[in-house]
């Protein structure tokens, strides 16, 4: 598992008057499989895990996965960090379902054959071959994001990164996303509000205005955030 | 129906044809007819696209359905070049706009877009010598024809929250929030291109 380092980080951004702070001073080091991210809207929790993929730089402080400053190395940290966002429909970026799929991989250079496989194996995988040369936005909303995780894990990142994928989903659908990352080998960390995603997770922080507040099992990060939210 | 003809999946001999063929032909039968003009010409190419259809496996209900997004235009001018210059160059020129607009549907059908971009990537290759943008153009040609259902998608959310609070029909109301909705999306899709290595 890579080895996440976020040494003191500060970050705020612009805004009509002056700058708001979203990040203060956080300092935390992730090894385990499963992470998981809780907080309320406007915690800092999306901009941490920005930061985690060079998509955000820090004002202050150092980010490093697997060794590499997100500041000065940001492509190696995006070829070891893959990253699934909240709306499958902002990610999807071709029309169809399969080249959605092979659009990752053609950017690495793989070679024609290595892609058809391994596009095939993901299709299989995530439910999607019947639906390969669909158009995507005729998907449903829980196929689109599977679609979105799947074209995130073809590249075979080291550590996937999931901002609230369940947030725009059904029960059901937010279920079968959950069963896909429960079954994923690679470290995971995962931005919810669904709290019962969380279980069986190894360590959860818990965000509130910015700074971690609580670093604990599941079961005690859930009951501390419910305790905050009251 | 969406304004872009979305691609359908098949083995047929049009779909099995190269992307780049399938460019050439349509940019022939556009120089062609522009060239040639005339009423029998034009109803000549309108049914060797027809029958291109048929060949493809698509019957009159798609022919009709990529014709009826033009319907109006075709008749404005069909009106107005029956009164201005007779019937042949009426039938010339509806036909050959009918035409050219049919089989640039049929190469959409049956063209995915990576084939598409591929074509465009080779036809530009010259200028990436000179520091032009290439993959990026391509891109841009992908993200443009995704991006059309979802913008139409943004647009029918917006319809609904209007008359969900009564609102009567104001281009201003509807604009806007449109507007803001559709720059959303390209900052959070900028975002996820990043997060998938457009960058590196």
């Amino acid at each position: 598992m890579p080895l996440i380092e976020v040494v003191e980080v500060s970050h705020s951004y612009p805004q009509t008057t002056g700058r708001r702070q979203v990040l203060t001073g956080v300092s935390v080091t992730l090894s385990e499989h499963r992470i998981g991210v809780i907080g309320a809207n406007g915690s800092g929790k999306s901009t941490f895990a920005r930061l985690l993929n060079g998509l955000v730089l820090p004002d202050t402080g150092e980010v490093r996965v697997d060794g590499n400053d997100t500041r000065r190395r940001g492509r190696a940290v995006r070829r070891l960090v893959g990253f699934c966002f909240t709306d499958p429909d902002a990610q999807i970026v071709m029309p169809t379902v399969r080249e959605d799929l092979v659009f990752g991989l053609r950017r690495r250079g793989l070679p024609g054959g290595e892609i058809a496989a391994r596009v095939d194996r993901a299709l299989a995988d995530f439910g999607l071959a019947e639906h390969a040369h669909h158009p995507a936005h005729l998907l449903s909303g829980g196929q689109k994001q599977l679609l979105a995780l799947a074209s995130v894990l073809i590249t075979d990142p080291a550590l996937l990164i999931m901002d609230e994928p369940t947030t725009l989903l059904d029960l059901r659908n937010a279920a079968a996303v959950g069963e896909v990352v429960a079954d994923l080998g690679q470290q995971v960390i995962l931005l919810t509000h669904h709290l019962e995603l969380l279980s069986g997770f190894d360590r959860v922080l818990v965000f509130d205005e910015g700074r971690i507040v609580c670093d604990d099992q599941p079961e005690a990060a859930s009951t501390f955030y419910r305790q905050l939210m009251a | 129906m969406s304004v872009v003809a979305e691609y359908r999946p098949g083995t047929s001999l049009v779909h099995r044809a190269p992307a780049g063929l399938k460019l050439a032909v349509l940019a022939g039968l556009g120089i062609a007819l522009v060239v040639a003009g005339g009423w029998w010409p034009s109803l000549v190419a309108l049914a060797a696209v027809v029958g291109g259809y048929a060949l493809a496996g698509f019957g009159a209900r798609t022919v009709l359905g990529q014709v009826r997004q033009l319907l109006w235009v075709a008749l404005l001018l069909a009106v107005a070049q029956l009164l201005l210059t007779g019937w042949r160059a009426a039938v010339g020129v509806v036909g050959a706009l009918v035409t050219l607009v049919l089989a640039a549907g049929l190469v959409s059908l049956t063209t995915t877009m990576t084939e598409l971009t591929d074509v465009l990537l080779w036809l530009l290759r010259p200028l990436e010598r000179l520091g032009a943008p290439i993959e990026r153009l391509a891109l841009l040609l992908s993200l443009s024809v995704r991006s059309v259902p979802v913008i139409a998608s943004l647009a029918a959310q917006v319809r609904d929250a209007q008359r969900a609070r009564g609102l009567t029909a104001s281009p201003r109301a509807f604009a806007v929030p449109l507007l803001v909705r559709s720059l959303r999306h390209a900052h959070a899709l900028g975002e996820a291109l990043l997060a998938r290595g457009l960058d590196d």
